[in-house]
C-alpha cells in the first residue's frame, strides 16, 4: 500500500486495516522484562559522584506570614553546604499561564501544612535532616479556610492576591440554548445536591529529582515527572536560564496519575542548590510530602438540576460546581472548566447551564488525578439519572441508551464527536452481567448498578497558548535494521513506550523489539506535552505514524529500484521489504536501510501532531475540544451487611470503546487499573483534614490513608469495544482514565438497588450507609449549596439552533478561547 | 567531632569566586562492619550501625531494584526475602542480617534466564509502572516456593502486604497463576480472556 496515502492522523484512510500485523496483538511492554528484572532507573536509583542530598522544611502552620527565617544555625552544622530560603528564589512558577503563584520556596506567606520554606544540601540525609530542623522560622499566624463554605463567606484574609474575589480563584458561567425556558416545558425536573471527597494519586514511587550542574553551567534535572516539557519552561523561568542551558530528563514514573504532572518546588529547589555548590544534589520526598505536593482530586459540592419530559429525555440542565482548590492554583482553573464540560459528551442535552466556582483554602494545592474534573459531575449526573429512572419506571440502562449522543455530531457545547460507542458499551455490560435479570430482583443486601461516561483523548489546546505541534516522533534508522525512535513522552507504566514502539514497527514492517525508544528528554527528544490528559497514545500515536511512515517512503523508493518495481508495489512486513505481488522477491529490512542510505544520505525522519480546530469558539472552550472521545459503561454488583453497613464488592463489568487497541492486554490492564482506582475512591480513599488541629492532614500514611488491597479487589470482567475513530493511531482513543468515571457512581447506584438508600456523597463508608439507613428520607449526602454571586453567563446557541459555537452577544473577531 | 578539611577545595561552579573556600565540617559517622549473604554473593560493608537492611542494599550495595514506597513497614514495595521469607527490608536493621542469605529481585533470575514469574509478569502487564513490582515478585517467589499450585485465595493473602496502585492486582493474581502452571507446564498459555478481555 501506498505510503502517503494519508496525511497525519488520518487513520481511517488507511487501506488493509485488516492486515494489521503488530497493532491489535498483546505484545510484552517493551520495558516489561527490565522493570521484572529491577533494572529500570526511577529518579530515586541515580546516584552521581560527589552527590549530596537535600531536605526542605515545610510549614507547620496551615495559614501565616513568615517574619523570620533564621538559618544561621543550619548552615554552619556538620556536612552543610548550602542553605536556602525563599529570598534565593523570588520568581513565581505554576503550571497554568493564569496562575504563576508557586514559589519554590514561600517568601513571605505559607499557605498549608507542608509549604516548604527553607531547603538544605548535605553530604548525606541525615545531616540534611539535622540542619533542615535547626532553621528557626517565626510565623505570624492567619486565620485558616479550610472549608469551601468558609472561603466564600471569608473574603478576607485572601489567601492569594489575585482571583476573581476573596478567596473565590475562579468562577465561571456558561449557558447553551435557552435553559430555564426548557424546564418551564419539561414535565419533571430533578434537583439534587451531591458531594464528591478529594483523594490523592498515591503513586507508589515518591516524588525524587536529581540535579547537576556542568562546569560550564549548564544545569540537568532527572525528576519523576509527568510533564519534563513544563518542567524545563518552570526551571528556565525560575532559575533565569537560557532554556537551551537547562536539560530535564524524565526518569520512567512509578506511577502518575496526574500527581507528577505539576513543575515542583523540589525540583527547582534541587537544580539551584546544584548551582549554588557545584555538586549533583538528590531529593526524594517522604512519604509523607508526597500526600503535601497532592495536586490530586478537588472535593466538590455539586448541584444538578435537569429537566425531562415524560419519556425521560433530558431537556434542559443546571449544573453547580464548587471546587475546593487548596492553597495554590494548579491545573485548577481547567480543573473547573472540566466539571462542566463532558456531560453533553456522554448524553445528549439539549440545553445547559454550567457555573462553577473554584475557591482558595489552607490545604495542599488540587489538581489534575486520573480523570481529571470529570469523575465529580459524572457521578453527580450518573447517580441523577438513577433517580430519574426509578421515577419514571424505565430501566437505567434503556434510559441511557435514549440519550446516546449521534457519532460525528457536534454536542450542545460544540464538542465535536468522532466514534462513538457507548450503545454498544452498555449492550455488553448489560448482557454480561445479566442486568436484566438481577435489576430489582436481588435479595435485600444484594445490588447492581450501572453508570457511564465519556472521556477526552488529548486536550484540544495546549495549556500555554502556541501553534506548534502537541507532539513529535523522531526516528533514526541504522544499517543494521534496527530504529530508535525519539518522543518527549514519558512511560508512567501505562505502556508508552510500547505503544510507540508497535505503531513503527506495524508501519515499517519491523518487530517492536527492534525499535530503541529514547524518552523525556528535553536535550534529546522532540517535545511531547507529557503525559496527562489521555493524550500520548492518540497524538504520540499520530506523530509516529507521520514519521514512520516518511521513513517508509525513502525505504520503499530505493527497495523499488533494486526489485525494478514501483514504489506503490513495495510492501513492508516481517522484517522484509518486497514485491507485494512476488512476496518471495525482496530483501531483509537492513539491505533496504542501506540502499535507501546509498541513496538519500544519512536517515532520518520526523513526525508530529497538532489537533483538529475546535468547534467551540467562546471563552471557557479551552477545556473539552479533543480529537475523540472515549466512552465507558460498568455495572457494579455488591452486597452489603444492613447491620454493620460493610460493602461487599463482588464483580465489575467495564465495557469500554477504546476505539482501536493498540495492545489489547494493556487496554485490560488499564480498564482493571481504572476499576481498582475508582473503587478506592467509591469506597475509602479520602484526603482529609484536621480543621480543629489547625489544618493537619489526617491521614497522611499508607497505612491510614486506606486504599484497596488484594483482599478487596473483586474480580473485573473487561469488555474492549472497538469503534475506529478517525482521528485516532489505526483508530485508537485513550483507556487510561475513562474507565475510573463510572464507577464511583455505578456502586452508590448498587447500594441503592441493595438496601434502598441514596448515598449522595463518596466515599460511601459504612457509616455514611447506617445513617442513611436511620434517617426518614433514607438519605445520606450535603443538604445544600453556599450562595454565590455568579457572573453573567456567556451564553452559546446550540449548533441545533443554529449557533456557530460563539457567544451570542460577542464581535465575530473574539477569539477568547485560551485558557 | 567534626572534622574541618581545609586542604579540600570546593569545586570552581557558577558564579563561584577563585579563592578556595573551605568545606564544611563533616560529620563523623561510625560504621559498622558487616558480611552479608545478598543473591548468593558475599559482600562486605561498612555502614552506618542504624541503617536498614533496605537502605544497605540500595545505597551500600547498589542493588537499586529493590523500591520503597514508605520506609515505615506500610506497603510492602521493599519486601526482600531473608532466608527464603518475604521481609520488610525498611523494617529490618542491617546488621541483623549478617550470614542470613538474603535474596533481592536481582537475584531471582538465574543466570540470564528469568525466573517464570518474571516473564508471566512482564508478558500479562502485571508491571505497569513497575515500581511495586520488585517487592510483589519476592512475595510471590516464596509463595511458590512452599505452594507450587495457590489458589486465587492463596495468591492475595500471600500478596495483601504489597500495595499496588497501577494494576488492581488483576494482572498480578493471574501471572502468578500463569507462572506456577508453567512449573509444571513450561508451554502453558496465558486464557485468553487475560489477554483481549471478556468477547462481546
Amino acid at each position: 500500500m501506498a505510503a502517503a496515502s494519508r496525511g497525519p492522523g488520518g487513520a481511517a484512510a488507511r487501506p488493509g486495516d485488516r492486515g494489521l500485523r503488530v497493532v491489535g496483538t498483546p505484545v510484552r511492554k517493551v520495558d516489561g522484562l527490565s522493570k521484572c528484572a529491577g533494572v529500570t532507573k526511577f529518579a530515586d536509583d541515580i546516584v552521581l559522584p560527589r552527590m549530596l542530598f537535600c531536605k526542605l522544611l515545610r510549614a507547620p502552620v496551615p495559614h501565616a506570614r513568615i517574619v523570620r527565617v533564621d538559618t544561621s544555625k543550619a548552615s554552619k552544622m556538620p556536612g552543610v553546604f548550602a542553605v536556602l530560603t525563599g529570598r534565593d528564589l523570588p520568581i513565581p512558577f505554576g503550571i497554568l499561564p493564569v496562575s504563576q503563584d508557586e514559589h519554590a520556596l514561600c517568601p513571605d506567606r505559607v499557605r498549608f501544612v507542608g509549604d516548604p520554606v527553607a531547603a538544605v544540601a548535605a553530604v548525606d540525609e541525615d545531616a540534611a535532616f539535622d540542619a533542615m530542623n535547626a532553621i528557626a522560622v517565626e510565623y505570624e499566624p492567619l486565620e485558616p479556610i479550610l472549608s469551601i463554605e468558609k472561603a466564600i463567606a471569608t473574603p478576607s484574609p485572601r489567601i492569594h492576591d489575585y482571583g476573581d474575589e476573596g478567596n473565590i480563584h475562579k468562577r465561571v458561567a456558561l449557558e447553551f440554548g435557552d435553559v430555564d425556558r426548557a424546564f418551564r416545558e419539561s414535565d419533571e425536573i430533578f434537583e439534587d445536591v451531591l458531594f464528591y471527597e478529594g483523594n490523592t494519586h498515591l503513586a507508589m514511587e515518591q516524588h525524587a529529582a536529581v540535579a547537576a550542574v556542568d562546569p560550564d553551567g549548564k544545569v540537568t534535572v532527572w525528576s519523576s515527572t509527568q510533564t519534563p516539557h513544563y518542567v524545563h519552561r518552570a526551571l528556565a523561568k525560575v532559575l533565569e536560564m537560557s532554556p537551551a542551558h537547562v536539560r530535564v530528563i524524565a526518569c520512567p514514573n512509578g506511577g502518575g496519575f496526574g500527581g507528577k504532572s505539576d513543575p515542583f518546588n523540589h525540583e527547582i529547589v534541587v537544580a539551584r542548590l546544584s548551582q549554588m555548590t557545584g555538586r549533583p544534589v538528590k531529593i526524594t520526598l517522604t512519604r509523607e510530602e508526597v500526600f503535601y505536593c497532592h495536586r490530586g482530586r478537588h472535593p466538590v459540592l455539586m448541584s444538578i438540576r435537569t429537566g425531562v419530559n415524560r419519556n425521560g429525555r433530558i431537556r434542559a440542565m443546571d449544573f453547580k460546581s464548587y471546587l475546593d482548590g487548596g492553597g495554590y492554583g494548579s491545573y485548577g482553573v481547567a480543573s473547573t472548566y472540566y466539571t462542566g464540560a463532558l456531560q453533553t459528551v456522554t448524553y445528549q442535552v439539549e440545553t445547559y447551564r454550567f457555573q462553577g466556582a473554584r475557591v482558595f483554602t489552607n490545604k495542599p494545592p488540587c489538581g489534575p488525578k486520573r480523570g481529571h474534573g470529570t469523575p465529580q459531575p459524572r457521578f453527580a449526573l450518573e447517580v441523577q439519572m438513577d433517580k430519574i429512572a426509578e421515577r419514571l419506571r424505565i430501566d437505567p440502562a434503556d434510559l441511557r441508551l435514549r440519550h446516546l449522543v449521534p457519532p460525528d455530531s457536534l454536542t450542545t457545547n460544540f464538542m465535536r464527536v468522532g466514534s462513538m460507542g457507548l450503545g454498544k458499551c452498555i449492550e455488553a455490560v448489560v448482557a454480561g452481567s445479566g442486568w436484566k435479570e438481577k435489576f430489582g430482583r436481588l435479595p435485600h443486601g444484594k445490588g447492581v448498578g450501572l453508570a457511564c461516561s465519556s472521556y477526552i483523548c488529548g486536550a484540544g489546546l495546549p495549556i500555554y497558548w502556541n501553534n506548534m505541534p502537541h507532539t513529535g516522533v523522531q526516528l533514526k534508522l541504522d544499517r543494521g535494521g534496527g530504529v530508535a525512535a525519539f518522543c518527549g513522552e514519558i512511560d508512567i507504566g501505562q505502556g508508552s513506550d510500547t505503544v510507540l514502539a508497535q505503531v513503527v514497527a506495524e508501519v515499517l514492517g519491523i518487530d517492536p523489539y527492534d525499535i530503541r525508544i529514547v524518552f523525556g528528554d528535553t536535550d534529546l527528544t522532540p517535545v511531547d506535552l507529557g503525559s496527562y490528559s489521555s493524550r500520548v497514545t492518540l497524538m504520540m500515536g499520530n506523530a509516529a505514524i507521520q514519521a514512520a511512515e516518511r521513513a517508509r517512503e525513502l525505504l520503499a523508493k530505493a527497495a523499488a529500484e533494486k526489485l525494478g518495481v514501483p514504489v506503490e508495489q513495495v510492501g513492508f512486513g516481517g522484517r522484509r521489504v518486497f514485491d507485494v505481488s512476488d512476496p518471495g522477491r525482496g530483501m531483509a529490512f537492513a539491505e533496504a536501510v542501506v540502499l535507501a542510505e546509498a541513496k538519500f544520505g544519512t536517515l532520518g525522519t520526523v513526525g508530529s501532531y497538532t489537533p483538529p480546530p475546535s468547534a467551540a469558539r467562546y471563552k471557557g472552550a479551552g477545556v473539552g475540544p479533543s480529537p475523540a472521545y472515549s466512552y465507558s459503561a460498568a455495572v457494579v454488583e455488591l452486597d452489603v451487611d444492613p447491620c454493620t453497613g460493610w460493602i461487599r464488592v463482588e464483580r465489575v463489568h467495564l465495557a469500554h470503546d477504546v476505539g482501536r487497541s493498540i495492545n489489547p492486554v494493556l487496554v485490560v490492564g488499564q480498564i482493571e487499573g481504572s476499576v481498582y482506582m475508582g473503587l478506592g475512591e467509591a469506597l475509602m480513599e479520602e484526603q482529609v483534614f484536621r480543621a480543629n488541629r489547625n489544618g493537619v492532614h489526617k491521614n497522611p500514611s499508607l497505612l491510614e490513608y486506606k486504599s484497596p488491597t488484594t483482599m478487596e479487589m473483586p474480580d473485573v470482567v473487561s469488555y474492549i469495544i472497538e469503534d475506529p475513530d478517525p482521528n485516532g493511531p489505526f483508530g485508537a482513543k485513550e483507556v487510561g482514565q475513562g474507565p475510573l468515571l463510572p464507577i464511583p457512581p455505578a456502586v452508590v447506584n448498587a447500594v441503592h438497588d441493595a438496601i434502598g438508600v441514596r448515598i449522595d456523597e463518596v466515599p460511601v463508608t459504612p457509616e455514611k450507609i447506617l445513617r442513611a439507613l436511620d434517617s426518614p428520607a433514607k438519605r445520606f449526602g450535603p443538604k445544600g449549596v453556599p450562595s454565590l454571586r455568579w457572573p453573567e453567563p456567556i451564553r452559546v446557541a446550540p449548533p441545533g439552533d443554529g449557533g456557530a459555537g460563539r457567544p451570542v452577544e460577542a464581535a465575530p473577531a473574539d477569539r477568547g478561547t485560551r485558557r | 567531632m567534626a572534622r574541618n578539611v581545609k586542604s579540600r577545595r570546593r569545586p570552581a561552579g557558577r558564579k563561584t569566586s577563585i579563592r578556595a573556600r573551605p568545606l564544611p565540617p563533616l560529620p563523623v559517622r561510625e560504621k559498622a562492619h558487616l558480611r552479608l549473604r545478598v543473591n548468593g554473593e558475599t559482600l562486605e560493608v561498612a555502614c552506618a550501625p542504624h541503617k536498614t537492611l533496605l537502605e544497605v542494599v540500595r545505597e551500600d550495595l547498589g542493588l537499586t531494584g529493590t523500591k520503597h514506597g514508605c520506609e515505615l513497614g506500610e506497603c510492602g514495595t521493599c519486601t526482600v526475602l531473608i532466608e527464603g521469607r518475604p521481609q520488610l527490608s525498611c523494617l529490618v536493621l542491617a546488621l541483623e542480617c549478617e550470614d542470613r542469605p538474603i535474596v533481592t529481585v536481582e537475584g531471582l533470575a538465574e543466570g540470564a534466564r528469568p525466573h517464570p514469574l518474571q516473564t508471566a509478569f512482564a508478558e500479562l502487564g502485571a508491571a505497569q509502572c513497575g515500581y511495586c513490582t520488585p517487592g510483589i515478585l519476592c512475595a510471590a517467589s516464596a509463595l511458590l516456593d512452599g505452594n507450587p499450585a495457590p489458589t486465587r485465595q492463596q495468591i492475595r493473602e500471600a500478596l495483601s502486604g504489597n500495595l499496588c496502585r497501577c494494576t488492581g492486582y488483576i494482572k498480578i493474581f493471574e501471572a502468578v497463576e500463569l507462572a506456577a502452571r508453567r512449573l509444571k507446564d513450561p508451554g502453558a498459555q496465558p486464557d485468553e480472556e487475560t489477554l483481549y478481555g471478556r468477547r462481546v
